[in-house]
């Protein structure tokens, strides 16, 4: 049970000094600290190049840090069956990637004792509806694929949600619809990490900002004139890249 | 001189075809007289050279060891054409060795193990020598293909891994598409045999002056078993690679792609 003194939004999810080393010995993350908040939407903003996406993959365990620790719930995610941790660390990819078949086949990757009606609420809870079914998934527009892409990483039942750049192909109604559907998943409980390099966006969507400038936490005079638009920090741009 | 020798005279008249070749070349100005000439000549000389060793070994008083030398010396270097041929597989020298030992026991334990053909120098070359020959192709082309799968699918086979699927899962679509393709050709030729072409070992026996109806049964028993060396050796190939390719903790490694 918790304490009555229990923070609202405890950790769920925390990169400690994690530098990665890549085979060829280039360092893309010089020791970044980052926490992922239950019920919050942690954006992780900085320009391009700067390691958000490499930081997300350490998340669940696509790829694992050279040296510093990735927590979940207080426990070092190296000690945790990495299939386990990935059930419940869910990942969103920057494009929508969709298998062949239809819309069922893909959630049934997910999970395959799925049924009828938790793949119908896993489709509504993203906006979709039960007609999507059986509809083949190549078909569908980038927001719809997208959205699938959602509903199918929540079958999985997870406590976070990693969204590499998640509207970066998307058009701007469909932009706002899946940065809608963010601030619903956090608001269900679920602690969500978007990565974005998109100021009006991290302004719209974010409750914590982690700024990142050239594989490490940008000090605070950087996060503050990135976060001002200041094109030497950051490069940034009120659009995402194309 | 037996009947089915042709001498140096027959030789020497198979050559006027090479020399069509090369007039042909010369025509067209393709600039390839000089590699068919060399071709030719290579070849002459590896085989004159394969044939003398070859009839140290099928010598019927040779002793049968001698025989199992040369297949293990045909299964070391199988491996490293593989590795030749595909030389952006990881480790593909020690996968396509193991394969076309694989290959050679299962195929030489079918062959002798039932009593198809007795062991002997003259039955147990040239059918291993069969097995591991196409068994080669296959094996360059499955791990070629599973490379290629991986690495142009990366994008799914991540979205699988951060499903919580194992790595055997994830993979299972694309390395099942790889098989499929390095296997078909040889149930194609399978199907073919007999209507479009007539394969080596039969023509080698109708030309030896030995029975069609011997020579049909022989020849369908070696592609029954060139059909079952080629499954085998694709399957040891997309086993091992498949796991070489992942980490214990179920990541796709970085596939290196073919340039060429």
């Amino acid at each position: 049970m918790p304490s009555d003194h229990a923070p609202p939004h405890p950790p769920v999810l925390a990169f400690e000094a994690v530098r990665v080393v890549t085979d060829d010995g280039v360092e893309l993350l010089h020791g970044v600290d980052a926490v992922v908040r239950r019920g919050r939407v942690t954006v992780l903003a900085g320009p391009s190049g700067a390691g958000k996406s490499t930081l997300l993959r350490l998340g669940n365990r696509l790829e694992v840090p050279s040296a510093g620790t990735v927590r979940f719930h207080d426990r070092d995610a190296a000690e945790l069956d990495p299939r386990d941790l990935r059930r419940r660390v869910g990942m969103v990819f920057q494009r929508p990637v969709v298998f062949a078949g239809t819309v069922r086949d893909n959630l049934l990757v997910a999970d395959a004792t799925a049924s009828e009606e938790q793949m119908v609420a896993a489709l509504v809870r993203v906006g979709l509806d039960r007609e999507f079914l059986d509809r083949t998934a190549d078909d569908l527009s980038g927001g719809e694929a997208q959205r699938l892409c959602v509903a199918r990483a929540l079958l999985t039942r997870p406590e976070v949600l990693l969204m590499d750049e998640p509207t970066s192909a998307l058009d701007p109604v469909n932009r706002r619809g899946v940065e809608d559907l963010a601030r619903d998943l956090a608001g269900d409980g679920i602690g969500v990490l978007w990565v974005s390099h998109d100021l009006d966006q991290v302004r719209r969507l974010a409750d914590d900002v982690v700024v990142m400038v050239d594989g490490r936490n940008a000090t605070a005079e950087e996060a503050a004139r990135f976060l001002a638009g200041d094109a030497d920090v950051d490069g940034a741009r009120g659009e995402e890249d194309p | 001189m037996n009947e089915t020798a042709i001498g140096w005279g027959g030789l020497a008249a198979s050559l006027v075809l090479i020399a069509v070749a090369v007039a042909l070349s010369g025509w067209q100005r393709l600039h390839l007289s000089r590699s068919i000439v060399w071709a030719c000549t290579r070849a002459a000389a590896q085989l004159f050279v394969v044939g003398f060793a070859l009839k140290l070994v099928l010598d019927p008083d040779a002793p049968v060891a001698w025989a199992y030398v040369w297949v293990v010396v045909m299964v070391a270097v199988a491996g490293i054409t593989i590795r030749n041929r595909a030389r952006e597989v990881p480790g593909i020298w020690a996968l396509g060795t193991l394969a076309m030992a694989t290959v050679v026991v299962v195929s030489l334990a079918v062959i002798l193990g039932l009593g198809m053909f007795p062991a002997e120098g003259r039955t147990i070359v040239p059918l291993a020598g069969m097995m591991v020959g196409n068994s080669m192709t296959a094996s360059v082309l499955v791990g070629r293909r599973i490379v290629g799968e991986l690495g142009d699918k990366r994008d799914e086979v991540e979205a699988r891994l951060a499903l919580g699927h194992s790595w055997p899962d994830a993979s299972r679509p694309y390395v099942r598409s790889a098989l499929r393709t390095a296997l078909v050709p040889q149930i194609e030729s399978t199907k073919a045999v007999g209507l479009v072409f007539l394969p080596g070992a039969m023509t080698g026996l109708v030309l030896a002056g030995a029975d069609a109806a011997d020579a049909v049964t022989i020849q369908l028993a070696i592609m029954y078993l060139i059909l079952g060396s080629v499954a085998t050796s694709i399957t040891v190939i997309g086993l091992g690679l498949t796991r070489r390719l992942f980490t214990d903790d179920h990541r796709l490694r970085r596939v290196v792609r073919s340039t060429g």
